[in-house]
């Protein structure tokens, strides 16, 4: 089956056109996914039943002219299984919540819902987001689909390996130390994660709050856009989201890169970096000047220290936040146990995989008397001062330009015996959410073995607009519009 | 050795707020387990708190009433455990920045006792041990209500200044309208850490703490006990051990739960779910314009204005049920004086035979302004009044119907009273002739015949007036 190359917002435009019916496209979907998913396994579950009824609904409101002016109206997505979805199970890639089946939506899947799009079914990720290769699911790795000898990173592995697929040509993930830019760089599709506070939080399973971010990826900067416009927006369900004040479409297709200035942060290609990632950064530099930027480097020393202190608050808030999977509610429960320690212990044990217990391990230990100012006090003064680089960047510079990871896509097994240097991975991501920046994920060249290569476009808090309309400029240039 | 007891108390109070603290679930009490719930207070996966502003203004509001300082910058952090009455296995609460700090309350002998701080905090489920064979189940309706942890400095020396404490501060609870405070259905609760040091030492000794009391009376028997125990321990030698125990009530002894070195490390941190609350002087200034006149305040004002002794607006003020009677009735009927007594001695009398509490109260105040107006007008005798009170407080009668019914209403006509007069001293020879002859107790006997005659309703006065003027004649 060939890749489907239409847009997310062409699709829409096909189908709100009268060319196309909704169930014509979430059937073209579905048989996309059914093709491929042996060879990838993106989805833990479809949800058809519910996505042709949706579909039918959606059908009758394009058809009475509601969603004339929706442009994502029509368009099957997938949806990262750590979102609520009301009676369609919301496993987050665990044994722990194999058999959960949500009484509620997240206000994503609200939101999507009204914007016109048909959830085709909840995508493949690491343990509970916990990952960077999407290798933790207790539902097995997600393939790479540009080598399905490698990963395809995580921990939204799932949702980057669909639209690299052609089995969506829109999915939601979730980044909390660059989950969603990682995989889009190791898949060769866009990925935006969005300013903290952009995307209501509400019923996305938390994994680290104050670091969590939902947001779309898609073949291009302008899918991304329509998608993120479609769901941003202050919720009184999620008291950390912000009001926006949101820009159009047509200011994303409009952005113009003339007198724009672009930083580098040069230790953002300092020690560590494939050489043919780093050749691939500085290419995209030159073709940003071409298109009109000026692009200079400059030193931001603290990028040594993101990594732990990322570990840290991340760990810290895990341990809490997955604390309530203790048998006695809902999701796993382990059989026969001796006495109410024995339910804890045992249901902890045998319904979460290693890496989670790795992270719930580390977080306990940050927290506890004795150690909480050594580390996660540190750790919160190590935060606002990146936070501070930051901003002093931006007095400079409209916008930063590094690349994803410092590597392409490694080999399925290659990063599971070594946690660390995983960990180490996520240097040039993990940042930014400790920053709560906007950040952009888009395919900037291949490396010799043909695998993709990303970059990442970071903006100013609640700037997607510049980030993504540079990243639209970009993956327009030299092409008609 | 002389010993003295140096107390700290945690109370905990439930807030009067229509919903809970991060969600929009009824704090209603009761209901069948697990239908005030949501996917919020139940801790479901993905779900995210909102704070009840309500509960905000609720503190500040306590926290002015205990002349509190109010934290502009408020944060909540998160205490981690795993119980099964606690969904998230952890509650969100207030560690680091609590909302109000160095307050105090006053006692009735004028000693203050030290607020430490406040916080907000969400309460926990409750679990059911005995509802099935089976095992335990857990109902979540009290889950996310809101609660206030009012923490005093270690002032305390004794039980009943405790005791008078909770007092005072359930009447502040309640006359700011914070909280309902119903100790039986557990809306106040208190943690007693109590130590034990040689009297006039000033360092510290080691504390036990008892946690969850319910009841005053149980708090005072604790404390006590809890005092001989450690007394007797340090009296012997020994040393205390810093540790949580059980009182156990019916057996009216406490026994260890868990030592210090079991203590739980709570891990807490920021919660990042909730931005920081800022609060700032004008929503304070708005709180303090609308508060309600606070005890100490009535207190002073009925001595000074109403000349009611110290010891009664003491009892008055102790109490929201009893402050809105004593203010209605004494409205309606223009006499707070009469009413004060009235309430001091028929209705505390009343509710104390009954085992009541005054939030207990059930009579129309107007009936017993009725009485009062009665009682003034020399309508009815104060045995009578005092009478009639006991059905209006029982069985709610009308006190003006009840009266004519029973003939209670006071004789004044001297011609209903002879014919009675003449009747006594026809059927009583001997007591007459006693009389005449010098035995003066003699007319005390017939007095008594008459008023036995007349059921009471005649002034005394007048029939002893009657009496003399026939027989002396």
């Amino acid at each position: 089956m060939e890749r489907n190359t239409l847009s997310a917002i062409e699709l829409s435009a096909k189908i709100r056109a009268g060319e196309l019916t909704v169930k014509q496209a979430l059937d073209d979907a579905y048989a996309r996914i059914e093709a491929q998913e042996p060879k990838y396994n993106c989805y833990i579950s479809l949800c058809k039943e519910e996505a042709y009824r949706a579909a039918e609904e959606v059908q009758a409101r394009i058809d009475s002219g509601e969603l004339k002016d929706a442009p994502l109206a029509g368009v099957p997505v997938g949806i990262k299984d750590n979102m609520c979805t009301k009676g369609v199970r919301t496993t987050c890639a665990s044994k722990m919540l194999e058999n959960f089946i949500p009484p509620y939506d997240a206000t994503v899947i609200r939101k999507v819902q009204e914007a016109g799009m048909v959830i085709t079914g909840k995508l493949n990720m690491d343990e509970f987001a916990m990952g960077s290769t999407t290798e933790t699911s207790h539902f097995g790795a997600t393939k790479n689909p540009c080598d399905p000898t490698r990963v395809p990173g995580g921990s939204s592995g799932g949702a980057a390996a669909a639209v690299a697929a052609g089995e969506n040509l829109l999915t939601l993930g979730s980044d909390t130390g660059g989950s969603i830019r990682q995989p889009a760089s190791f898949c060769g599709v866009t990925g935006l994660k969005p300013t903290y506070g952009a995307v209501s939080r509400y019923g996305l399973v938390a994994y680290a709050s104050s670091l969590d971010q939902i947001g779309p990826l898609a073949n291009s900067a302008r899918d991304c856009a329509a998608a993120f416009l479609a769901i941003c927006g202050r919720d009184e369900k999620d008291s950390t989201s912000m009001d926006y004040t949101k820009f159009t479409l047509a200011d994303v297709e409009s952005y113009d890169l003339a007198g724009k200035v672009i930083g580098i942060p040069s230790d953002y290609l300092g020690e560590g970096i494939d050489p043919e990632v780093k050749q691939a950064i500085l290419n995209a530099a030159r073709q940003f000047e071409a298109l009109g930027a000026r692009v200079e480097e400059f030193a931001m020393p603290i990028v040594k220290y993101a990594v732990p202190t990322y570990y840290i608050i991340a760990s810290a808030e895990a341990c809490s936040n997955l604390s309530r999977y203790d048998g006695i509610k809902y999701g796993y429960s382990a059989p026969n146990p001796a006495n109410l320690r024995d339910v804890y212990v045992k249901t902890r044990s045998e319904g979460f995989g290693m890496e989670v217990k790795r992270r719930i391990m580390l977080g306990n230990f940050v927290l506890s008397s004795g150690y909480y100012d050594a580390y996660y006090n540190k750790a919160l003064k190590a935060k606002k001062l990146i936070q501070q680089s930051f901003f002093d960047a931006f007095q400079k510079y409209d916008m930063l330009l590094g690349p994803v990871a410092p590597t392409t896509a490694l080999k399925i097994g290659e990063s599971l015996s070594d946690p660390l240097k995983m960990y180490l991975g996520d240097i040039y991501t993990v940042m930014i959410n400790l920053a709560g920046l906007p950040s952009v994920s888009l395919p900037c060249g291949q490396s010799g073995e043909n695998l993709p290569i990303g970059m990442q476009l970071i903006g100013k808090p609640f700037d997607e607009q510049s980030i993504l309309g540079a990243a639209h400029r970009y993956q327009t240039d030299g092409r008609a519009e | 050795m002389a010993y003295e007891m140096v107390i700290g108390l945690e109370v905990h109070t439930e807030l009067a707020t229509k919903t809970k603290i991060f969600c929009s679930c009824p704090t209603q009490f009761g209901g069948e387990p697990n239908t005030h719930v949501c996917e919020v207070c139940s801790g479901m996966p993905g779900t995210l708190p909102v704070l009840n502003k309500k509960v905000v203004e609720y503190a500040i509001r306590t926290g002015l009433a205990t002349h509190c300082n109010i934290t502009r910058l408020n944060k909540f952090d998160r205490k981690n455990y795993f119980y099964p009455d606690l969904p998230k296995a952890y509650q969100i609460s207030q560690l680091y920045l609590p909302i109000c700090t160095e307050g105090y309350v006053e006692l009735t002998g004028g000693k203050k006792i030290r607020i430490k701080e406040i916080h907000m905090e969400e309460d926990a489920g409750k679990l059911l041990h005995d509802a099935t064979p089976d095992g335990t189940l857990a109902d979540y309706n009290r889950c996310g209500v809101p609660l206030l942890e009012i923490v005093s400095e270690p002032d305390f020396r004794s039980a009943e200044e405790v005791v008078d404490y909770i007092e005072k501060l359930r009447a502040i609870l309640q006359f700011t309208g914070v909280s309902d405070c119903k100790m039986q259905e557990g809306s106040l609760r208190a943690d007693i850490n109590l130590s034990v040091r040689e009297k006039g030492s000033d360092t510290l000794g080691v504390r036990t703490e008892m946690k969850n009391m319910n009841s005053l009376r149980a708090i005072a028997r604790a404390i006590n006990s809890e005092f001989e125990r450690q007394a007797e321990i340090l009296e012997d030698g020994g040393k205390v051990i810093q540790e949580t125990r059980r009182w156990d009530d019916a057996k009216g002894e406490s026994s260890g739960m868990r030592s210090k070195e079991d203590a739980q490390d709570y891990k807490y941190f920021p919660e990042p779910d909730l931005p920081p609350i800022v609060i700032t002087d004008e929503q304070i200034e708005a709180i303090r314009a609308q508060m309600p006149e606070l005890p100490e305040d009535k207190k002073r004002r009925y001595m000074e204005e109403l000349g009611l002794p110290e010891y009664d607006t003491g009892i008055l003020t102790g109490s929201v049920a009893l402050v809105e009677l004593f203010e209605t009735v004494s409205e309606l009927c223009g006499d707070a004086k009469t009413t004060s007594n009235f309430i001091m001695g028929d209705v505390m009398r009343l509710l104390k035979d009954a085992g009541k509490q005054p939030e207990e109260m059930d009579f129309d105040p107007a009936a017993l302004a009725t009485l009062i107006k009665l009682l003034n007008g020399k309508k009815i005798s104060r045995q009578t009044a005092r009478k009639v009170f006991e059905k209006v407080f029982s069985d709610h009668i009308d006190p003006e119907q009840y009266i004519k019914e029973n003939k209670l209403e006071i004789v004044t006509d001297t011609g209903a009273i002879k014919p009675v007069v003449e009747k006594v001293i026809a059927a009583n020879e001997k007591s007459v002739n006693e009389y005449k002859g010098g035995k003066t107790q003699a007319l005390q006997y017939l007095i008594g015949q008459c008023m036995r005659e007349l059921r009471g309703q005649a002034p005394a006065q007048e029939v002893t007036k009657m009496l003399r003027e026939l027989l002396d004649n």
